[in-house]
Order: C-alpha cells, then sequence, then structure tokens
C-alpha cells in the first residue's frame, strides 16, 4: 500500500477515538451514534476488532485480509470470490460527465451498480439516485426518485446523482477515524473493516452520496459479483458506510464502470482527465459544463453537460 | 431532453468555470494517441438489409437482396413517403424530418445507400450518410460524447466498442423511443425506521 498517500501524522487509535467522541458528545448520544456498530462488534473476535487499519498492514498481512473476506463471503454468502486491491495508476485522475441532454432517467445505471456492487437485493440498494424535476429546476433536493412512469416523462429532466469525488471532499473531514479518505487518483474511498459507522460523514455530504447499511445484505449465492476490490465492491459488513467509488476494482483495471457501460442513452462519459486526449477533456473544452453545488466549494471530479 | 438547452441556470447547478486549452479539430484521434495499443471498435451493421420471402414453395425463413426486385424495376422517385406505397412495403413507418426514400436509398443500387451529392455510402457505413445531416452529432460521437462506450477507458489495457447510430436509432423513425423504468429504489428501506420494521 506504499503507493497510497493519507495524509501521515497523528494518526489516533481506534479506542482513543471512541473514548475522545464519547467526551464530546455526551455518553447518550455516543452510545446511540455506534448502536449500529455495538450490536456488529458482538459478532467479531477481540483480535478482528482491534485490528489495525489495513494500509498499516505488511503486505503478508493484507493478503491474508484479502484471503479472510474471501473466505468469510464464501461461507456466509455460499459464493466463491476473489478479493484485490489494485493500487490507484499513476498519472491517472478519474472523473465522470454525464450529459444531461440525453439522460431519459430510466435508471439501468442504478441497476447495474446495484448489481455489479453486490448490494442488498431486499432494499434495491444502490449508489446512484436519479432525480426527476420539474424542467429547468435542477435543484436537487427537490428530486423525486421513486416515479413510475414512461421517460422522458413530459415537463421533466432527470439528474443521477452518486459521489461526486470531490477535490475538497467534506466527508473525509468529519471521519473521526480516519476511516474514509481521498485517494491520488481521485477516489474518495471508505476502509469498511475501519468504519465505526458514525453517519458523521453521511450528514457532512451535499450529494447524499453515502448510505449506511441498516442490515447484513442479502444476496443470492448466484447473483454475488465475484469479482471485488478491497475498497470497493466486497460485501459490506452491517453498520459501516458506503459510497460510490467509480468502480475502482475495475476503473483501476482500465476498464468502464458498470453505469457507465450500462446507460442505454449513451449519456455517461467516464476517463482520466489528467490525458489530455481523453473524451473528457474535449468535453469540459467543447460543451457547457456544470457541477453541483459548486457555491460549496466542494470541487466535484463530476460533471454535468449539455449538447447546447 | 434537448429541450434543456437554453433553461436559465438554476439553484443547485452551477456553471464549471474551469476548461482546458483543448479546441475539437486538435484533439488527436484516440487511435492515433501516443502509447495506444488496443483497437476502438465499432459496430456495423452486417451488410444491406434483406426481405423476408413468405410465399408458398419457398422454405420458411428465406431472404432475398433489396436488389432482386429492384434490379427489375425502374426507381420510382413519386414513392417519396410511406403513403405512396401501395404494391410492396406497406406498413413501413418512416418519420424523419421530410427525407424521402431515395434521400436516402441508391436508386442506382438498392442494396446500397446514397449521399447528397449521389455518391454511394454502402450499409456498412451508414453511420456516414447520418453524418452528413447531422453534423454535430456525428461530431460528438467521434468525441465519446454521443453514443456511449463499453470496454475499456484505457486503451493501453484493452479495446473499446462504440455504438453506431443505428443500434439506437431507426433510421426510419430516429426518435429514441421512451423507456420505462424497471429497477426502482425503496427509499422507505433507506431511513433509519425501516430498522424496527425488520
Ligand atoms: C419482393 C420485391 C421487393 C424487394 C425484395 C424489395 N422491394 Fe423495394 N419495392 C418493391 C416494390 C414493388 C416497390 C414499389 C412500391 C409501390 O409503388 O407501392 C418498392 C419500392 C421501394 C422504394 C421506394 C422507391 C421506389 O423505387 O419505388 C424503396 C426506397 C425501396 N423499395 C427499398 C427497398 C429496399 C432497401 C429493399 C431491401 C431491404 C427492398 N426495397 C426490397 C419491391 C421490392
Ligand atoms: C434517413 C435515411 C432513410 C430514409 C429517408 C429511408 N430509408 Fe430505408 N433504410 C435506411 C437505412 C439506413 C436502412 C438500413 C437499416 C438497417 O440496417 O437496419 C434502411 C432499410 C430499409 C428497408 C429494409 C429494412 C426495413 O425496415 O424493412 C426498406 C424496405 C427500406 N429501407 C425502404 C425505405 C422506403 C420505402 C423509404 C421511403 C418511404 C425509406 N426506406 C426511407 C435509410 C433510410
Ligand atoms: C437527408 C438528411 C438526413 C439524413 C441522411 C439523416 N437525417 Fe436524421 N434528420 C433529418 C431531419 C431533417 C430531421 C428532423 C429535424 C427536426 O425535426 O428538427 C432529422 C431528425 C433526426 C433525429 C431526431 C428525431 C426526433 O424526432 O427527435 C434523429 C435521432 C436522427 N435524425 C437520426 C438520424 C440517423 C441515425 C441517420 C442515419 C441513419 C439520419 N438521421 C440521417 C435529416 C436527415
Ligand atoms: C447509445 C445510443 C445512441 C447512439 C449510438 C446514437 N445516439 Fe443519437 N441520440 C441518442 C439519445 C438518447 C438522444 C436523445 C433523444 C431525446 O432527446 O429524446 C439522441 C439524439 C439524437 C439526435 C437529435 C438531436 C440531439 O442531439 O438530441 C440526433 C440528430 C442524433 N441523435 C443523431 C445521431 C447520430 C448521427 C448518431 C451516430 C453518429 C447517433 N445519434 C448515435 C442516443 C444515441
Amino acid at each position: 500500500m506504499s503507493t497510497r498517500t493519507k495524509p501521515e501524522g497523528k494518526r489516533p487509535t481506534r479506542r482513543a477515538v471512541v473514548k475522545g467522541a464519547a467526551v464530546t458528545l455526551g455518553a447518550a448520544a455516543f452510545a446511540k451514534a455506534v448502536s449500529p456498530v455495538a450490536e456488529f462488534a458482538e459478532g467479531l473476535t477481540v483480535e478482528q476488532f482491534l485490528r489495525r487499519h489495513y494500509k498499516e498492514l505488511s503486505e503478508d498481512d493484507k493478503r491474508e485480509v484479502l484471503a479472510r473476506i474471501e473466505r468469510d463471503t464464501e461461507a456466509e454468502y455460499g459464493a466463491a470470490c476473489k478479493v484485490a486491491d489494485p493500487p490507484p495508476l499513476p498519472g491517472v485522475k478519474f472523473a465522470y460527465a454525464i450529459n444531461l441532454s440525453k439522460c431519459n432517467g430510466n435508471g439501468k445505471c442504478v441497476e447495474a451498480c446495484h448489481r455489479e456492487n453486490n448490494h442488498d437485493r431486499d432494499t434495491n440498494q444502490s449508489y446512484i439516485r436519479v432525480l426527476e424535476l420539474e424542467k429547468g429546476s435542477m435543484d436537487l433536493e427537490k428530486g423525486n426518485t421513486t416515479y413510475d412512469h414512461a421517460v422522458p416523462a413530459e415537463g421533466k429532466d432527470y439528474l443521477p446523482v452518486q459521489c461526486q469525488q470531490c477535490d475538497a471532499p467534506p466527508c473525509t473531514a468529519v471521519c473521526p477515524v480516519e476511516a474514509t479518505w481521498k485517494e491520488p487518483d481521485g477516489i474518495v474511498v471508505v476502509d469498511y473493516d475501519w468504519c465505526i459507522g458514525c453517519r458523521y460523514c453521511e450528514a457532512a455530504c451535499p450529494y447524499h452520496a453515502r448510505r449506511f447499511n441498516w442490515k447484513k445484505p442479502t444476496i443470492p449465492a448466484d447473483e454475488v459479483n465475484p469479482d471485488q476490490g478491497l475498497l470497493s465492491n466486497r460485501i459490506r459488513p452491517q453498520g459501516v458506510m458506503e459510497k460510490c467509488h467509480f468502480c475502482l476494482h475495475r476503473t483501476r483495471e482500465g476498464r468502464l464502470p458498470a453505469c457507465a457501460e450500462a446507460c442505454p442513452t449513451g449519456a455517461r462519459v467516464f476517463g482520466n482527465v489528467a490525458d489530455p486526449a481523453s473524451e473528457l477533456r474535449w468535453i469540459l473544452a467543447n460543451k457547457r459544463v456544470f457541477v453541483l453545488k459548486e457555491e460549496l466549494g466542494t470541487k466535484p471530479s463530476f460533471f454535468y453537460f449539455f449538447d447546447d | 431532453m434537448a429541450v434543456l438547452a437554453g433553461v436559465p441556470l438554476a439553484i443547485g447547478l452551477s456553471a464549471w468555470s474551469g476548461g482546458g486549452s483543448v479546441r475539437a479539430d486538435e484533439v488527436p484521434a484516440e487511435a492515433a494517441a501516443a502509447g495506444v495499443r488496443f483497437p476502438v471498435r465499432v459496430n456495423r451493421p452486417s451488410g444491406p438489409p434483406r426481405v423476408l420471402v413468405d410465399t408458398e414453395g419457398v422454405p420458411p425463413g428465406t431472404t432475398v437482396a433489396c436488389s432482386t426486385c429492384h434490379a427489375t424495376r425502374p426507381p420510382d422517385r413519386t414513392n417519396a413517403r410511406t403513403d405512396d406505397l401501395d404494391e410492396f412495403h406497406q406498413g413501413l413507418v418512416v418519420r424523419h424530418g421530410d427525407s424521402t426514400c431515395l434521400a436516402c436509398h441508391d436508386p442506382t443500387d438498392y442494396d446500397r445507400l446514397r449521399r447528397a451529392d449521389g455518391r454511394p455510402v454502402a450499409f456498412e457505413d451508414v453511420m456516414d450518410l447520418c453524418g452528413q445531416c447531422h453534423g454535430p452529432q456525428r461530431r460528438d460521437w467521434r468525441h465519446g460524447a454521443h453514443g456511449g462506450t463499453t470496454g475499456y477507458w484505457d486503451l493501453t489495457r484493452g479495446p473499446r466498442t462504440r455504438n453506431h447510430c443505428v443500434d439506437c436509432h431507426d433510421p426510419h423513425a430516429p426518435a429514441f423511443p421512451r423507456m420505462r423504468p424497471t429497477f426502482k429504489p425503496i427509499d422507505r428501506f433507506l431511513t433509519p425506521d425501516a430498522e424496527s420494521h425488520e
């Protein structure tokens, strides 16, 4: 993990943070904040609970972590899988652009994400929400995700929203245990083994892009996607946060994210914005391009554009 | 959705103020860029369409080329629109601007298409036909901003596949069809209240 550039320095132990938070929050508030984790912790061995942050592990330790997750998944879900930990690619800065003149709200991206990323089947969980909005009102606070009619509907616009992979992410700053951080290729990741489920990051995200796992995901064995990443689509335990990770188990291997491939309208464009010859750069230079809630200064790596 | 264009800026969506210096005509074709090892494959029709023959005496599923009939009959320019068809091809729906049949089909050879200046276009190269009337979309397509992509964003690691115009647009009635969303989040489960209902 030598390529990871999480800021070094004071790295609190999980124990210390848990104590510190209790002091500032008040014991009752803290108990409430961590209650899902407390339940979850019962099933864990002491070793697992106190295990150091995986980024601090030796290569051998890491191999053991990946192997353990593969074993656990096989045992709990009856599905053999391969958990990898692909590092960020040098010289690559990922970005996304969505053509809002083309998106028609059909939701195939939402479904592709659901399947690719081993989301809970009972809740149709997905990292993507597609909002239906009054035409001309790009206010994501007023959107509706549960529309159920032929699209595009008269007088409506559609706005797909997922993690904007901000360059100034408010979510990582509030994490009391540094379980979430931004990688050099621009992807904001969550360490599911380290997250305490306090949900501060969820509250801090202006795009509502972070989700809490209220329950253990249910997925039939034959639907488990076996191609898994440690920081991406491996099956998340109950009681931790999760969010879009640009399908890093695919994109760090050079492939497109599942949602991009699934889009039937061709509205989704993904790539390396550091490459001057990329499609993204052409779009940024030649289209009317927007970011959501620009005034907040979050500097998204996620763009929206129109054809004319 | 094209109507969205020109809407006044609304809350929540603000102009992106950055911007590269790359201009459309300076962008090297992806295939020519340095270090590229894998191709960009473009879907294309396998060849001219054929017509199913549904008559007694021929095995079911038999098809014939367009030229089978058209080589023996002179092109009829008065057959410009579907309403003009009374002998054959009835039921064909053509809703595509004011284009007449022979604006696209080559009257000298019905197994191919034609440009406005009369130069022939093979059915496999149908995008060149579309491109002459839809320059902006053809340009956007070339830059990946229209038409979608599957495969690898990184051509040093694997190939990429591009749809072509007729994958998504029926040349006779090109309006993109309306769709029915089939997958919906179950939002109430995303809230804390859901916990108590388990
Ligand atoms: C079985 C014979 C037959 C075949 C095969 C056939 N056509 Fe035709 N086509 C006709 C006839 C007959 C007309 C005239 C229809 C009318 O006047 O009502 C016609 C009319 C047309 C016209 C209108 C212009 C004109 O010259 O009348 C076009 C364009 C056309 N056909 C294209 C095609 C294409 C493309 C194919 C191959 C996919 C094809 N046809 C295959 C019999 C055929
Ligand atoms: C905008 C260009 C365009 C116009 C206008 C047009 N065609 Fe076509 N037509 C095509 C293309 C391209 C194909 C091949 C479609 C494919 O490969 O799937 C085709 C296919 C066909 C076919 C065979 C497939 C089918 O749908 O049955 C027939 C027959 C045909 N055209 C007849 C006509 C007739 C008759 C008219 C006028 C009423 C007409 N076309 C107008 C471009 C056009
Ligand atoms: C001869 C010129 C011509 C050619 C060739 C042509 N088109 Fe068109 N197309 C038009 C015109 C004219 C319109 C109508 C524009 C309008 O209504 O504003 C149109 C409209 C369209 C639309 C919008 C339809 C809608 O209702 O929203 C699409 C999509 C389209 N064409 C795709 C294609 C494709 C794909 C091809 C190649 C198979 C093609 N066109 C070839 C002239 C052409
Ligand atoms: C992945 C599917 C896809 C492919 C491939 C595709 N289009 Fe489109 N096209 C769309 C969608 C979606 C729209 C928007 C439809 C709407 O506004 O309802 C559209 C709209 C259009 C329009 C209407 C004007 C506009 O820009 O909105 C034209 C013209 C058009 N396409 C031409 C083309 C041409 C030419 C090609 C090939 C170079 C092509 N398309 C390839 C999906 C596609």
